[in-house]
């Protein structure tokens, strides 16, 4: 492609394509930042502690079963 | 206007709590019109732009610590709303079309028929990201090869490589629909 043909493309894309006029916002968009900062990251629900928390103890006494839970993984 | 900016995310910097929230508000309602102006030449699609704003703002409240007042603040938001944008842009799984009821430029050529300026919207719609996004901004909006540099990161050279790839890219585009450019 040379520069001519660069030129032909520029134009057909700026008679094809209107460049966007400077606007505002159809809404207030500060409540949906306030959202975004009030959301709290995940916490894991407390049965999830407990599960791993299991298993731990149970690795800890049984250290036999180490093999056996990572092949499950 | 940078004072306000700066005088705000020196709070923020200072985790002044009892203050920040009030003036992150105020930045954000006195730079919030300069974002989403920002995005929609972009994504051209306001509910788009809309839900970008509120993601530059995110971004820039949790990237307060790294603000630096010396470079200004228009700026830092441009570069965040521009990588929120090309983000955006790569995370749709389809090709996303320029919206194509757009009324034509004023004093646009009348022998390019409606059907052409769709083809070529559909043709942007197909570009990678990273090429849509120069050519938009160099092309259709004839911004300075120098500030799209600044907030893509990249050199000024980069951009014109980006902007003539673009361009073979809808050229050939274009060809496979029919129309010869």
């Amino acid at each position: 492609m040379n520069a001519h043909d660069e030129e032909r493309m520029n134009e057909l894309i700026r008679q094809s394509i209107a460049p966007m006029h400077a606007s505002e916002p159809a809404r207030d968009l500060w409540p949906d930042m306030l959202h975004r900062m009030d959301a709290r990251p995940q916490v894991p629900p407390w049965f999830d502690w407990v599960l791993a928390g299991g298993v731990l103890g149970f690795v800890a006494l049984v250290p036999a079963s180490i093999p056996v839970l990572l092949y499950y993984l | 206007m940078q004072d306000v900016a700066s005088c705000v995310l020196e709070d923020f910097r200072r985790d002044h709590a009892e203050t920040s929230e009030a003036a992150f508000e105020t930045l954000f309602r006195r730079y919030q019109r300069d974002v989403y102006g920002w995005l929609l030449r972009i994504v051209r699609n306001p509910s788009v732009a809309e839900d970008l704003t509120v993601e530059t703002f995110w971004r820039i409240y949790r990237a307060r610590a790294r603000f630096d007042p010396a470079r200004g603040f228009e700026g830092w938001a441009r570069v965040i709303a521009t990588h929120a944008a090309l983000d955006w842009m790569r995370n749709q799984r389809t090709t996303v079309e320029l919206p194509v009821e757009l009324p034509a430029p004023p004093g646009a050529d009348p022998g390019v028929a409606a059907e052409i300026r769709r083809k070529v919207t559909i043709a942007f719609g197909r570009l990678p990201p990273k090429l849509r996004i120069v050519a938009i901004l160099a092309v259709v909006e004839e911004q300075p090869h120098k500030d799209i540099a600044a907030v893509l990161g990249i050199s000024i050279a980069a951009v014109k490589v980006r902007v003539f790839r673009a361009l073979k890219h809808l050229r050939k585009d274009l060809e496979g629909q029919g129309i010869k450019p």
